[in-house]
């Protein structure tokens, strides 16, 4: 299978600001790619030079085999894009919404109609048909902007942060479209603030931070290779805190301290727990080790910017 | 794929296409949603002028230009409504779609690209003119004002008069910041070429240089052109007039897209 997306030393200032630091990777067709990172690492402008919307300042970049400097509308015909704030049209409803997206790409009426009549029972809004948007709950309105992404039957849907913002049952429910997206050998590419949801949906993910990317791989793999199998969480009195670096030395295990929180990881923490419950330690939480620790790992605890 | 070198090409290209009707179709299904508004919207301001001047104000004024006061003054009413409409829908309405409701975002995903968007809106704004002109012109002719079958060819003059003011607004909104810069624009350009082109009292008596100024106005060229095709007559420099209001037209719209790409392509 090829690449849906290709991107080598992909470069992008605003004036003399970086923002994408030249950056490679790839993403395969087919596959559910993730992009996390915190705020302000550029997440946002990567997708907006693979869907055109920003023209990149150097490297090169290829989405579905052609270059986006050369024939941006030929890319666009096959991509969906669902953008970080919502663009939903205000003076329409909601079927309308769809319809004139549909026109944009020349798709013929009946097809549109047909088509989002399916969209809107597939995002369970079939009844909302005739609301206007501005009447749609935040959730619904995620909602049907990924069904308007969807009008154009696309190769390629790029979600910018597809569940900010919602319950967990609308997160779920998006959760399983995007599965069966996936199924139907969608490629999706999608940036996310949740762990749980890169986890969860993504065959890989890369960890970005300040237009670099740190890491890519498999999240099974991420943790793996960074984090180990284990947490072990401590909360530590301040004498505790103290002694704990001489306690823990001889163990293979890295350890972190914040400022409530020890937390070691660590292979197989059993004869760690065994030990530190010897020393005296209480409070010991033993957990698997998540993607959350890899990205805290990697782009630092303190808040950016 | 391109190799190495920065990426220029799509930054400087004007890439134009006829996908600029779906841009204008999106704009008329809105506009045939608030139809009502909008014929009301359309036909106050200027009836009220029509009203309040020419059968008011003209009992005073007596002749003009061998004229009725009403019959000198409607012509121009005609066309500045075109102006009016133009004006508005390229500011305050463009500005609206493209920072507030992100409307220009969502459709730049798709294969429209940017300049479609703009020259859409334009022609949008062109033909929101030439539907304020049909009904004034309409409402013209029930007051009796209309003596030529001539007088059809006001309705693609507006249209031209729709589209300079229309890529006019546009460039204006290129390098707006806020609603405010239209109000400035309104009161300082649009305001004064509304009075100062002809249309509530000739020109003829003024200083050379204020007939100098007024004539670089488009606005004085389409109100000569009404003025004489509503009587059946022939105007003074038909195509000299044409060409003062069409040519900058072309370089305006041309420069609005391109500043427009700029300014919202980083
Ligand atoms: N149009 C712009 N002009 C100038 N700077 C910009 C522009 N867009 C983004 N930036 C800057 O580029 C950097 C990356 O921003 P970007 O929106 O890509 O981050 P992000 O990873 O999507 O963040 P978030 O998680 O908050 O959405 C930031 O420092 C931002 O200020
Ligand atoms: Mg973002």
């Amino acid at each position: 299978m090829g690449n849906a997306v290709s991107a080598r030393g992909l470069l992008k200032k605003f004036g003399d600001a970086v923002a994408v630091d030249g950056i490679d990777f790839d993403v395969r067709e087919g596959e559910c790619f993730g992009i996390i990172g915190p705020n302000g690492a550029g997440k946002t402008t990567t997708m907006k030079m693979i869907y055109c919307a920003t023209p990149r300042t150097s490297g090169e970049l290829s989405v579905l085999g052609r270059d986006p400097g050369d024939c941006p509308e030929e890319i666009k015909k096959d991509l969906g894009v669902i953008p970080q704030e919502n663009t939903l049209d205000t003076d329409f409803d909601v079927i309308t919404n769809l319809l004139i997206h549909a026109r944009y790409f020349g798709i013929p009426r009946d097809r549109a109609r047909a088509c989002a009549g399916e969209l809107l029972e597939f995002i369970q809004l079939s009844e909302r048909e005739k609301s206007p948007v501005d009447d749609l709950s935040s959730g619904m309105r995620r909602r049907l902007l990924i069904a308007r992404g969807l009008m154009n039957d696309p190769r390629l849907l790029i979600l910018d942060e597809p569940t900010v913002g919602l319950d967990p049952q609308a997160r779920h429910l998006i959760w399983d479209k995007l599965r069966m997206l996936r199924k139907a050998s969608v490629t999706l590419l999608l940036t996310t603030h949740y762990m749980e949801e890169a986890a969860e949906l993504c065959d890989r993910v890369a960890v970005m931070d300040r237009g670099r990317i740190l890491a890519i791989g498999p999240p099974g793999e991420l943790i793996r290779t960074h984090i180990g199998e284990e947490v072990l969480e401590l909360v530590l009195s301040s004498e505790d805190q103290e002694r704990i670096p001489g306690d823990v030395q001889h163990h293979p295990a890295r350890m972190e301290i914040t400022s409530q929180k020890c937390l070691l990881y660590c292979e197989d923490c059993r004869s760690l727990v065994t030990h530190l419950t010897e020393r005296g330690y209480r409070n010991i939480h033993r957990r698997p080790a998540t993607l959350e620790d890899v990205f805290l790992t990697l782009t630092g605890r303190d808040l950016v910017e | 794929m391109r190799k190495g070198a920065p990426v220029t090409g799509y930054d400087s290209m004007i890439r134009l296409s006829w996908r600029f009707l779906r841009v204008w179709l999106r704009d008329f299904d809105s506009f045939r949603k608030y139809i009502v508004v909008n014929l009301l919207g359309n036909l106050g301001d200027p009836v009220l002028y029509l009203l309040a001047m020419g059968i008011g104000l003209g009992r005073f004024l007596g002749e003009m230009q061998g004229l009725s006061y009403i019959q000198f003054l409607a012509p121009g009413i005609i066309a500045s409504a075109g102006m009016f409409a133009a004006s508005y829908e390229c500011t305050y309405m463009t500005f609206l779609k493209m920072f507030h409701l992100k409307t220009y975002d969502a459709i730049i995903v798709t294969p429209v690209n940017i300049e479609d968007v703009v020259a859409g809106d334009i022609a949008w704004g062109a033909s929101k003119a030439l539907f304020s002109g049909a009904l004034m012109f309409a409402a013209v002719t029930a007051f009796g004002l209309v003596h030529s079958w001539w007088a059809l060819l006001i309705l693609p003059i507006v249209l031209l008069v729709g589209f300079h003011f229309a890529s006019l607004g546009m460039l204006v909104t290129t390098m707006s910041r806020s609603f405010d810069y239209f109000s400035y624009y309104f009161e300082l350009v649009i305001t004064p070429i509304f009075f100062f082109s002809g249309i509530f009292f000739p020109l003829d008596d003024f200083p050379l240089w204020v007939r100098g100024i007024a004539n670089c106005s488009p606005l004085t060229h389409a109100v000569t052109l009404c003025r004489a095709l509503i009587l059946g007559r022939k105007p003074p420099h038909t195509w000299l007039s044409v060409a003062i209001i069409a040519l900058p037209s072309i370089v305006l719209f041309y420069t609005s897209i391109y500043r427009m790409k700029k300014r919202l392509i980083k």
